[in-house]
């Protein structure tokens, strides 16, 4: 099953960025992506010290992206494996989370540009696995075939043994999309939080929970 | 009404309330040069008294009702809202123009190497900091203005607690401050009808103060300036202002168009309803609707000049629009700009009279930056795991925390450190900011339905303990001008010194053991023990963002850069109305102390301009 993926980039960012890196500038940064080591995000530049905060920002703003549409529903389909749909929750990818991987990796700052390099070798080296046992790519590949994959890359590493590249790929990509999941407001509420709506008043923890640990002595306030 | 910034209502009524360099009149009865807590108090006290103010902001104008991002979840903004180079404290943090480092105003240090470092906050927006700043609102007590005399080590003010007292109150009755009286030592109690009520603790500071108990730490309501309900506005303005209609009428009005806390939305976010203290949603309204307030933006000031008397005369400013500089007058300038901000102008107010810059007769100018210490420890509790589903948002920031406890201990010299830290400590399922905890116990990378469900597990059972301890004055921490490096006006920049001593280092490690404890006290465990050794966790100088002293105040012209009054030895018409003059940086934030002093500062202005002094 291949996921339907919402749309990663609209004309108008499509055009800024033509405009503003010229076309040869980005032709050459996928084409040194293409080959073992993609290029550093490192001259691009970030959001600046006074972006506008009220606003609905979209990844691709304001630097361009580096997945290829083949990475970018690699990306998705692995984002579903590690956030599938559950009842009333929807996928990672139908929320956009491997767009935010993909901004994450293309972004100019020190933390993110350590994460471009393993993410693109990652999903080069899982494209190519899955290829290689099952003759179709990951995204192609059934549900049972990914999880085969994903199990055994997710496994501990042997006793005394540093993790496999393969192990810490899917680690590193599963607190990517953990972090694009569960910061949207359809993860919020998977996870649990119910806040960031207005109150008359806070009234505390309930009483029952209060008192199931304990604590009722201490409500003094 | 909400979201509608009062001053625009009032630069409508005052058309001169913004000004550009152009259109700003020749003279004022006092400029004001910065636009945080410190202007911002100064600022309101002369002008609702009738002083004409000119106040000049270095960064650009900034309006709270359509910049904040009240209800924004992190998946709008960039990155998801993380923390970049670019936004130390996240995407929505209200911090604008700066951060760590301020494009085009470098700063340096001496030393190369960690620990040896001063880290410099700034931002470049109307009101500052006071934008982003924790609103916690903590009070020196009385042994916090006379250190020297309890333990021999750094320095006396010149003032006790009992001459701040009075103006502690006025001002936690103008901002808005919660909290309780609890009557504990060195933790002074406010008068009635000062404090508002504090908000219910979380399920997690619930725990925390039980368990705290078995180890000795009380755990009571902080206080911090957010309006847990409405400013009283029948009575407080006439207790503020006796006798002065006018200030009474226009503080009421504004009073009841700041809205009481909607408990939502982190107050480092700012605040559009005017819950919380920020210098442009309570100082500036008021200010600019009394019609005395002209306010330039972008205004950098570069000099305080002086005339053959040996008195200020104004300052000269860069406009930072056209690179030009402008000159205004002043019969009195007060420095506002943040202590490191305002010794640098000092420094650089250099003159025929005053070669080694403005206020520095005693060669102290720059001399005793302090920051607060701190370092953190965190823990997972099982008790917290898997707990129903409920707000705990509260009140945008801290609810409880646990203020220095160990006086008898110290002063029995059983601690290897001479001075306090309070403990603040993050619990609750508060909005998700990234990733969340997962064990992955067995080293197996969780994925899947049974990640989800680990995460819901684990949500929310996460404790931090953040110390915040008192650093002493020592001769190693100071700032003075980099004989090589400019801004890109040409102005030369700050060179920080830093040393911690001792003390700090050890209270550090204090903090560590203790919050370790504290954590298994709670029924967590800790992954490892903190290291014993201080250095490895204390932060870099300035990391905490309380940087005060640099013209510290004193009773004697040799030993001190102003008097009681905050008013420079040198220049008796030049006062320092922020952090600069403190003469200790108790483990209590400062920012209220800063506002106390600027209203007492501002007071005295008042009374010798009225007696023909200045």
């Amino acid at each position: 099953m291949t996921p339907e993926l919402p749309p990663r980039i609209d004309r108008r960012l499509a055009i800024k960025w033509m405009l503003a890196a010229g076309a040869g500038a980005l032709l050459a940064d996928r084409m040194a992506l293409g080959a073992a080591a993609p290029a550093p995000a490192a001259a691009r530049q970030g959001y600046g010290v006074d972006p506008d905060l009220v606003k609905a920002h979209k990844p691709g703003e304001y630097w361009p992206l580096t997945f290829t549409d083949a990475e970018r529903r690699e990306a998705a389909a692995l984002c579903d494996m590690i956030l599938p749909v559950e009842g009333d929750c929807p996928s990672a990818s139908a929320l956009g989370v491997q767009d935010f991987i993909d901004e994450w990796i293309s972004a100019p700052y020190p933390m993110t540009a350590a994460d471009r390099r393993p993410v693109i070798e990652g999903l080069a080296w899982l494209e190519a696995e899955s290829r290689r046992r099952f003759g179709s790519g990951f995204a192609d590949s059934s549900g049972a075939e990914r999880l085969a994959l994903c199990e055994e890359m997710a496994r501990a590493p042997a006793e005394g043994s540093e993790p496999s590249a393969a192990s810490s790929f899917l680690r590193r990509f599963r607190d990517l999309a953990c972090g694009g999941f569960y910061t949207t407001p359809a993860g919020m509420r998977d996870l649990g939080y119910v806040g960031n709506v207005p109150l008359a008043h806070f009234d505390g923890p309930p009483a029952e929970l209060v008192a199931k640990l304990g604590l009722a002595a201490e409500v003094r306030w | 009404m909400a979201g509608i910034p009062v001053w625009y209502a009032a630069a409508k009524e005052h058309p001169m309330a913004y000004v550009t360099p152009s259109s700003a009149a020749e003279a004022y009865d006092v400029i004001v040069v910065g636009s945080g807590a410190a202007g911002g108090q100064a600022a309101y006290t002369l002008t609702m008294d009738g002083a004409r103010v000119l106040m000049l902001e270095a960064g650009r104008n900034y309006d709270p009702g359509s910049e904040t991002p009240m209800f924004q979840t992190p998946d709008t903004a960039p990155l998801r809202g993380v923390a970049t180079p670019d936004k130390y404290f996240g995407f929505f943090d209200a911090t604008a123009g700066g951060g760590w480092t301020v494009p085009g105003e470098p700063y340096t240090n001496a030393a190369a190497e960690e620990g040896r470092q001063f880290k410099w906050y700034r931002a470049r927006m109307l009101g500052g900091r006071t934008n982003h700043w924790g609103r916690i609102a903590l009070r020196n007590g009385p042994y916090d203005f006379k250190p020297r005399s309890r333990d021999g080590l750094g320095l006396d003010w010149p003032i006790s607690y009992e001459d701040v007292a009075p103006y502690y109150d006025k001002v936690e009755m103008l901002v808005g401050v919660y909290g309780t009286n609890d009557g504990l030592e060195n933790t002074p109690d406010s008068p009635e009808g000062c404090l508002l009520p504090p908000p219910k603790a979380r399920i997690g500071e619930l725990l925390a103060r039980q368990r705290g108990r078995t180890l000795g730490i009380p755990v009571i309501p902080v206080r911090r300036a957010v309006l847990t309900r409405p400013l009283d506005h029948k009575t407080l303005p006439a207790r503020l202002h006796p006798g002065n209609a006018k200030a009474q009428r226009i503080l009421a009005e504004d009073m009841q168009s700041r809205a009481a806390c909607f408990w939502a939305t982190s107050c480092g976010r700012g605040c559009s309803i005017r819950a919380n203290y920020q210098s442009t949603t309570v100082h500036l309204p008021p200010a600019l609707a009394s019609g005395n307030l002209d306010l330039v933006v972008n205004g950098m000031a570069r000099e305080v000049t002086v005339g053959p008397s040996g008195n200020a005369t104004g300052v000269t400013y860069i406009d930072k629009a056209t690179g030009r500089e402008h000159h205004a007058k002043a019969r009195v300038v007060v420095l506002a700009a943040s202590a490191c901000e305002t010794v640098r102008l000092m420094l650089n107010s250099r003159s025929s009279q005053f070669p080694n810059g403005l206020g520095n007769s005693s060669g102290l100018l720059g001399k005793y930056i302090m920051d607060t210490v701190g370092a953190s420890w965190g823990g997972q509790i099982p008790l917290l795991e898997n707990l129903p589903a409920h707000n705990e948002d509260g009140a945008g920031g801290l609810h409880v925390y646990a203020p220095w406890w160990l006086y008898k201990e110290q002063r029995a010299g059983k601690l290897g450190f001479a001075r306090g830290y309070h403990v603040e400590f993050g619990t609750g399922k508060g909005m998700p900011g990234g990733a969340p905890y997962l064990p992955d116990a067995d080293g197996r990378t969780s994925f899947g339905p049974r990640m989800k469900e680990e995460a819901r597990r684990y949500y929310g059972s996460q404790v931090t303990f953040t110390g915040r301890g008192e650093m002493i004055p020592n001769a190693d921490s100071f700032c003075d001008l980099d004989p090589a490096v400019v801004d890109k006006w040409g102005v030369p920049v700050l060179r920080f010194h830093w040393k911690w001593s001792e003390h700090e280092i050890r209270q550090v490690a204090h903090m560590q053991r203790t919050f370790a404890d504290w954590i298994e006290a709670m029924g967590g465990t800790n992954a490892r023990r903190p290291d014993p050794d201080g250095t490895k966790a204390i932060l870099n100088g300035g990391f905490v963002i309380h940087e005060v002293g640099g013209a510290v105040m004193g009773s004697d012209a040799a030993r001190s850069v102003t008097n009681s009054w905050a008013q420079t030895w040198d220049v008796k018409n030049v006062f320092i109305a922020d952090g600069a003059v403190f003469a200790s940086n108790a483990d209590k934030n400062p920012t209220l102390t800063i506002m106390a002093l600027a209203w007492r500062t501002a007071d005295r202005i008042l009374d010798e301009m009225r007696r023909g002094n200045l």
